[in-house]
């Protein structure tokens, strides 16, 4: 058989009828992950055709964009944003119950952000197909799954037949040579590698990173990656699995137990694109090159070194994008003061970006003026943050430690960002008005975001590496 | 879905890059469970100012922009979210057709699967629809062409199976139940 890439083996083996020049193939979906926000139509649709779901064991469902993130007052009343949130989520309850399928309602242990809560149960699993009515579904490529967003239409058909329409995307390499320097993380490295290939950079591909970066990195970096493939404008991200993947997957609620664990890492390991496989394009990155990487712009291509200064504008679209971030073309990046700090979302809501958030501000005081949001991914990262005392951290700068949840990354939940205020967020997206209406976002790690807080304007996190409060207070 | 085979209308042009789903429809009126509505908020924070009113200079704001329902869009349109609020919405507002040198793929397949005509030309046919808002262009879907005023024509290439659905008014739905035996087989065969 011809040498084949990651990609053509996961497509092979979930292909239900090939596609032909006429029509598109029928593409078997493993896992099919659902939120309040883009499934109310598609049941209404089901209910509308007298259609059930055909293998409601597939689906598993959760809420988390239009959820609030401050608990329930004294009576037990969530405070969400409208009553039009509520009734969403009340929605999606009463739509899991009629059709059977399984709810991480909104008191379960396991609730989260859908793309946080699938891999910690271990319901994402390497080899799989895997669908949600959510862009980043990308994320769950990090563990060698073919993982996309798709719409609602699309959320309805995987519903009622557990299959999509679909053509083949193109197999491109992201080759991440060498390795990362100290002080520069995951996100860095995706918003270096977005600023390279641009946001359309890779429209109609699946794009596969590779290289020693990329095994390099622990599993939870590896999902950081693959989230903002779609900021590429990739369908997919995928990294192939390996020995970090199933140490991480191993003993996980959903994950395979016993010998069946044995089985699946046998095959596990044949997922990876032969040696002579040929890509339809590839990209080398030298990780080296890479430093503290922030957004300045308007969309997540437009990113610079921390030490970078504002690019002059090529275009009039350039220039409004300046504008709307109220930056002046050749004023240095760093400095730039900050109103609001972000940490969480999909992209960074991880228990180890929570870390390396606290790692910064252990000590230190989130600075006169800044408000500061930490919201962790899952109720699962939340306790886990908790017991190692990391809420303690966040709470004694003077940030806000939330219950889990998209919050100020999409805002639909009444978290957001001021008109004309400038928020440095760990979030995947700084389109105009994304964190609210005016609201200005500029995209960094968790450790960049930290470091923002606490200088109050926009700083290199390396200073702040360690528990040495005194010498980052005079890079301050 | 109603047969779509030709459109004869005028464009209005958003010529901006890069205009994602959250500038099309803001996440905030997300928390809709009904597909309908959503049109009185699409292009929210472009269309009005601040303080509610319309800002007279964008460009759907415009006299000559009322009644065009083909949007000529700067290149990668609908990039970002998932959201098939973004076709809803635009459809919902009156638009037909969205042409454009490149369009982001999920937007691409949600706009077709609900009638909304996603085209791409090539760079140089978009430059001159971009330079020329207002234009009376008839699409033809079935024949792939677009015809401008003067007689001129782009030619526009559409997945054959995307195009059958419009011009014969399919739902994919329809068709996918219609593979229920091969999924059957499929689902036995990889039985753990």
């Amino acid at each position: 058989m011809a040498a084949r890439t990651l990609l053509d083996k996961l497509w092979d083996a979930h292909q239900v009828i090939a596609e032909t020049p006429d029509t598109p193939g029928v593409m078997y979906v493993d896992l099919h992950l659902l939120h309040e926000v883009t499934s109310p139509q598609a049941f209404t649709e089901l209910r509308e055709r007298g259609l059930r779901v055909r293998r409601p064991a597939r689906t598993l469902a959760t809420m988390d964009h239009s959820t609030p993130t401050l608990p329930a007052d004294a009576s037990g009343v969530l405070p969400y944003v409208t009553p039009a949130a509520a009734a969403q989520v009340q929605q999606l309850r009463s739509n899991c119950a009629e059709f059977g399928i399984e709810l991480l309602d909104m008191a379960s242990a396991q609730r989260g952000i859908v793309h946080v809560v699938g891999p910690e149960l271990g319901a994402t699993q390497p080899g799989m197909t895997i669908v949600c009515g959510d862009s980043h579904t990308s994320t769950h490529g990090a563990f060698g799954a073919l993982a996309f967003g798709i719409g609602t239409s699309e959320v309805g058909h995987v519903l009622a037949t557990q299959c999509l329409l679909q053509r083949k995307p193109r197999a491109m390499a992201v080759e991440v040579r060498g390795r990362l320097q100290p002080g520069v993380g995951a996100k860095d490295l995706v918003l270096h590698i977005i600023g390279r290939i641009g946001v359309g950079g890779g429209t109609g591909c699946v794009i596969e990173y590779r290289g020693e970066a990329i095994r390099a990195l622990s599993m939870e970096e590896r999902m950081t990656v693959c989230n903002m493939s779609i900021e590429a404008g990739a369908r997919a991200g995928m990294i192939a699995p390996d020995a970090t993947t199933f140490t991480w997957l191993q003993g996980r609620p959903r994950a395979p137990q016993g010998a069946a664990w044995e089985r699946a890492v046998a095959s596990w390991q044949t997922l990876h694109s032969d040696a002579d496989a040929r890509f339809e394009r590839s990209v080398a990155i030298d990780a080296g090159a890479v430093r503290p990487t922030l957004s300045y712009g308007t969309h997540p291509g437009m990113v610079l070194d921390i030490d970078a200064h504002v690019p002059a504008a090529a275009d009039a679209q350039a220039q409004r994008a300046l504008d709307y971030m109220g930056l002046r073309a050749g004023s240095a990046l760093a400095g730039t003061p900050v109103d609001v700090v972000f940490v969480g979302s999909c992209t960074n809501g991880r228990l180890s970006d929570l870390r390396a958030a606290a790692a910064v501000l252990r000590g230190r005081r989130v600075a006169a003026g800044v408000r500061m949001l930490v919201v962790p991914g899952s109720a699962a990262v939340k306790r886990a943050a908790e017991q190692e005392g990391l809420d303690a951290v966040f709470r004694a700068a003077g940030a806000e430690w939330r219950e889990p949840g998209c919050s100020m990354c999409i805002a639909m939940n009444g978290d957001f960002v001021a008109p004309g205020q400038l928020a440095v967020s760990t979030s995947n997206r700084n389109f105009e008005g994304r964190q609210g209406p005016g609201a200005r976002t500029v995209l960094a790690s968790p450790a960049s975001a930290a470091a923002a807080a606490v200088a109050g304007c926009i700083a290199d996190p390396r200073a702040y590496a360690g528990d040495h409060a005194g010498a980052a207070e005079a890079v301050a | 879905m109603k047969p779509i085979r030709h459109l004869h209308a005028r464009t209005v042009v958003l010529a901006h890059e890069n205009i994602d789903t959250d500038r099309i429809i803001p996440a905030r009126y997300l928390t809709t469970t009904s597909r309908a509505g959503l049109g009185q908020h699409a292009f929210q924070d472009w269309r009005y100012r601040s303080d509610g009113t319309p800002d007279p200079q964008f460009a759907l704001n415009r006299p000559e922009a009322s009644g065009a329902s083909i949007l000529v869009a700067g290149r990668n349109f609908g990039c970002g979210s998932s959201r098939e609020h973004a076709p809803w919405a635009l459809l919902d507002a009156g638009i037909r057709a969205v042409i454009s040198s490149e369009i982001a793929d999920i937007f691409r397949s949600n706009a077709l699967k609900n009638g909304l005509l996603a085209i791409t030309v090539e760079a140089a046919e978009h430059r001159y629809l971009l330079r020329h808002p207002g234009l009376e262009l008839r699409i033809d879907v079935v024949a792939g062409l677009i015809t401008l005023p003067d007689g001129g024509r782009f030619a526009f290439a559409l997945d054959a199976f995307a195009r059958h659905c419009l011009i014969e008014g399919i739902d994919p739905l329809g068709f996918l139940l219609h593979a229920d035996a091969a999924i059957q087989r499929h689902e036995e065969q990889h039985a753990a």
